[in-house]
């Protein structure tokens, strides 16, 4: 789970954790935007934006670990945590994303 | 001999009193020795104190030739700077020659009177010009005469390039037609001095060559006007004062204004004969390259004589270095040096030559390949002994050099057809001269990648090949330059790659290869890719490991794999292939390139009731379906009511025919029909790699079976071909023929063993063109065709069993696999909005 409440911003409810298979990620819509939250194997869960930064590319479709995903379209991996890329890539700011009582994913907009 | 580095395991408390390490000689062997000292924490250990004779910092003798010609300034090719030892804390005595050692009380006595302690003793005095003995070498005070030079010091070349500049000194005589006297020649030449090059032995550069090579090389020096004459001894010097003249073993006399003596080094030493060390011909040291039954004194570089080799080259004096460094620091005092296998590649004189291992064949059974062409200044000759090339000489052409340089040093295997290892046959062995390359030049056509940002990274600090491509992305789009990216990194560290353990890896998370991996999993009855990851990956989860084991697994266990989805690539998650905006193409089956009016009548339907964007036809004989979305995919499925074509997997894709005897005038098989039976057998069998195959009725080859994985051709007589290891993409490759047989069935059973063979043996993405070379066709013959090794039946059987639990994916529709399995992940579209609680 990550860690520490929500603090500031505005929180979004985006449905039960089951919408993701563990290990895999989802895109949302949120606030007009889109959002990739992915589900750790460890059961810890990541939110980046939805499109990476180099083409495109949609990164809920792509492949993850403990610690990044890798886009579909060129490989390029991104830290799941921080949203830095690991292969050169432009950056992503991360979201945090929790569950609350009834295991739906929250997900923290910033301010 | 690659070391490879470790972490430090133990490292003295840094706080205690540090030892002393004194180095004796400042050249390339010391200054190198102490950089790796210095770079596995030598500093935190010890009190650095270093001495050299000549008055400078650290220089690169290498590239004395090129002050030498002018081509660089002499400020160029300093390593280190004075800087460079104050800011390491290292006390230089710079200009100083040690007289002694007293190995007893552990002291040195060096020309300016000083006494210095230590506690670890580094010898590293490297060689001298050899004078070899003639008259008049020395005036009558036992200096060397005006306008005679040896050719080994800054100092030298300095003086050397005073005195041509001279506006008397017309000619000169180069004593020596070896490497370095060549050098002198080329130089010399270059300030309008004519130039002759007297060698005593047969022909030129004799250490590194035979005649045949020195033949050519000897056209090649001519023609920059430079005068050879091989087989002839300098007796003396003539002139009184200064030289103006040599004369020859033969009563010939050249005049001239200078002589340059490049008749090979002698190691130095003096000092440690003196101090009563044991010397043979250079310093003798043990594997550790500690100085013979001594505990606390190392030598290492030209002085040295480890079991009973002396080199003379800057590649062994690199590799002592390391072992030294980490034998000195306890980094790892299991390190040893076993010796170098040296391998030379220079510009001599402004022709290509690189040299490695044997001159010429020495043994009856040794093949010797030559190819001769001096009115281009061309000669390439390599002896092969037992299928391992054993020695290259290469002039004028370094083409292969790095390719055969990495045959020689790892004994990889070699191509058939031996003329492959000296051209570029079209093979994806073949390079270009990655020196001739301008920087800009782009290595990776994929990322757009230029030599000059390879050889940035690897000045930068990757040592690996692998560590460059993660650094630039070069080789990591299609993968077909991964080659050349290697040849390029080599070059550009000179050599000194690091050998990456990781590239005989299957997948990088797992330290084994694909055979060791495979028994692992059997051993543990690992059926998952997050088991294996749990039980091998010392690292855990890797995403860029996920992909090769799901299909690894799935080959090995069939139906007895446990299918994780998340292992899965997008494309397999959702059996299209994922395109540039993220929407998918569908290719439904169309076995042999055959459809029907029901089909084609289905397809256009589909197409337009779903307004797909493209309908293209294929290169394997396929309708695709472009710019579908995700979500779609279900629905598109549906309504097409045809399975996957699996245009999306590394996995058997499809096989093209022509169409074959019944139509076709000229047809004598029936191709068609047989590449049905072959598509219908092996669909959607997964593969390290893609596997594209093809039948064509005749051998006017309509279906381009030569250029396929596995090629199917038809001949005269009722007889079909298998070709095997073809490509006609990202690398052409005819491909080699397996077998010729009289039977459809046997072409089956023999696609099936081959595929299963490769299945089971290649690495992961590693074409059939790379494959089947790698492994050798009569090898792959032996044992597909002939059964060799008595794996034919269970080559067969495994085949099998992947043949019988075929499943067409796209039956998943009608019920999905995973939640959201066909969920967008596109902005482009209207996205499921948050649910309002």
């Amino acid at each position: 789970m990550s860690a520490g409440t929500a603090t500031g911003g505005k929180a979004h409810v985006l449905g039960p954790v089951e919408q993701i298979p563990p290990g895999e990620g989802r895109a949302f819509a949120v606030d007009g935007g889109q959002v990739a939250v992915f589900r750790l194997r460890d059961g810890s869960l990541r939110a980046l934006p939805a499109v990476c930064p180099h083409k495109g590319g949609p990164l809920a479709d792509g492949t993850i670990d403990l610690n990044v995903v890798v886009c579909p379209l060129h490989q390029h991996a991104f830290d799941l945590a921080t949203g830095c890329s690991t292969t050169g890539a432009g950056n992503l700011r991360p979201y945090e994303v929790l569950l609350d009582g009834q295991q739906n994913l929250v997900l923290q907009m910033p301010v | 001999m690659t070391s490879l580095l470790e972490t430090p395991r133990t490292q003295p408390s840094a706080r205690g009193p540090r030892r002393r390490l004194v180095v004796i000689g400042n050249g390339m062997a010391g200054a190198r020795a102490v950089e790796e000292i210095l770079a596995r924490g030598g500093a935190a250990q010890f009190t650095i104190t270093m001495f050299g004779d000549e008055p400078y910092g650290n220089y690169n003798r290498i590239m004395l030739s090129h002050v030498l010609s002018g081509e660089e300034s002499d400020a160029d090719i300093f390593l280190n700077s004075l800087s460079w030892y104050r800011d390491n804390g290292i006390t230089l005595h710079a200009g100083v020659r040690v007289d002694r050692i007293d190995r007893f009380t552990k002291h040195v006595f060096s020309s300016d009177g000083r006494v210095t302690p230590y506690d670890t003793l580094i010898i590293a005095t490297g060689s001298r010009s050899h004078m070899p003995p003639m008259d008049g070498l020395y005036t009558p005070g036992g200096q060397v005469k005006q306008g005679v030079f040896g050719f080994r010091t800054i100092d030298d070349t300095r003086k050397m390039v005073a005195y041509a500049q001279h506006e008397h000194h017309r000619r000169a005589v180069v004593i020596g037609g070896g490497l370095l006297g060549l050098e002198a020649a080329y130089g010399l030449r270059s300030h309008g001095i004519d130039v002759d090059v007297v060698h005593s032995a047969g022909h030129l550069m004799s250490a590194q060559m035979g005649p045949d090579g020195g033949a050519v090389l000897r056209r090649s020096v001519e023609a920059l006007g430079i005068g050879v004459l091989t087989g002839s001894r300098t007796t003396a010097v003539l002139g009184s004062d200064r030289a103006t003249g040599v004369s020859l073993r033969d009563g010939t006399v050249i005049p001239c204004d200078m002589v340059v003596v490049a008749a090979g080094i002698r190691p130095n030493v003096d000092l440690a004969v003196l101090s009563g060390l044991p010397v043979e011909r250079a310093i003798v040291v043990d594997d550790r390259l500690r100085v013979q039954d001594e505990d606390d004194i190392y030598a290492v570089g030209e002085c040295v004589q480890h079991r009973g080799e002396v080199y003379g080259l800057v590649a062994p004096l690199w590799e002592q270095a390391v072992v030294l460094a980490n034998q000195v620091t306890g980094t790892d005092t299991s390190a040893l040096y076993l010796g170098s296998r040296t391998a030379t590649k220079l510009k001599v004189a402004g022709v290509e030559v690189a040299s490695m291992g044997l001159h010429g064949p020495e043994l009856d059974t040794d093949e010797h390949i030559v190819f001769s062409e001096p009115s281009r200044g061309v000669f390439k000759s390599i002896v092969v002994r037992d299928n391992k090339m054993v020695g290259a000489t290469l002039l004028g052409d370094s083409r292969k050099v790095a390719y055969l340089t990495r045959a020689y040093d790892h004994g990889l295997p070699l191509p058939e057809e031996r003329i492959g290892l000296m051209f570029d046959l079209g093979t994806p062995d073949g390079d270009t001269g990655v020196a001739d390359l301008s920087d800009d030049a782009q290595v990776c056509n994929c990322n757009g990648v230029s030599k000059k940002a390879l050889v940035n990274a690897v000045q930068g600090g990757c040592t690996t090949v692998a560590g460059a491509m993660e650094a630039t992305r070069a080789g990591k789009g299609c993968g077909s330059c991964k080659l050349l990216v290697r040849q390029v990194v080599e070059w550009a560290a000179d050599g000194d790659v690091a050998e990456d353990p990781a590239t005989a890896y299957y997948v990088p998370a797992i330290p084994l290869d694909k055979a060791e991996l495979m028994a692992e999993i059997r051993k543990r009855g690992l059926r998952s890719v997050s088991a294996v990851f749990h039980a091998l990956a010392p690292g855990g989860e890797d995403a860029k490991s996920k992909m090769g084991l799901a299909s690894l697994l799935k080959m090995m266990l069939a139906d007895q794999y446990i299918d994780e989805r998340d292992a899965r690539f997008i494309n397999d998650r959702v059996h299209a292939n994922i395109q540039r905006d993220g929407t998918f193409s569908v290719v439904p089956q169309m076995k042999g390139g055959v459809t029907s009016v029901q089909q084609l009548r289905r397809i256009a339907d589909v197409a337009e009731k779903h307004n797909v964007p493209l309908i293209k036809l294929t290169g394997g004989q396929r309708i695709d379906l472009l710019g579908i979305r995700k979500e779609d995919l279900p629905q598109v499925w549906a309504d097409l009511d045809m399975p996957s074509g699996y245009a999306y997997g590394k996995s058997f894709r499809t096989v093209k025919t022509c169409v074959g005897k019944d139509f076709c005038r000229y047809g004598t098989g029936d191709s068609t029909k047989l590449g049905i039976e072959i598509e219908s057998r092996f669909q959607g069998i997964e593969a390290p790699a893609k596997l594209k195959l093809a039948v064509s009725g005749c051998p006017r080859n309509c279906a381009e079976s030569l250029v396929k994985d596995v090629g199917v051709v038809a001949v005269e007589g009722g007889r079909w071909e298998i070709y095997v290891g073809g490509a006609a993409g990202a690398h052409i490759r005819k491909g080699d023929l397996l077998a010729t047989v009289d039977d459809p069935e046997e072409v089956k059973v023999l696609t099936g063993r081959f595929m299963q063979y490769y299945r089971a043996r290649a690495n992961w993405l590693e074409r059939t063109y790379a494959f089947v070379p790698r492994v050798g066709i009569e090898h792959l013959r032996d044992v597909i065709v002939n059964d060799s090794e008595g794996i034919a039946a269970q080559l067969d059987a495994a085949m099998q069993e992947s043949v019988d639990s075929y499943e067409d994916p796209w039956e998943e529709r009608t019920d999905p696999m995973t939640p959201g399995q066909f969920r967008t992940s596109l902005p482009l579209t209207v996205l499921p909005q948050v649910p309002v609680r």
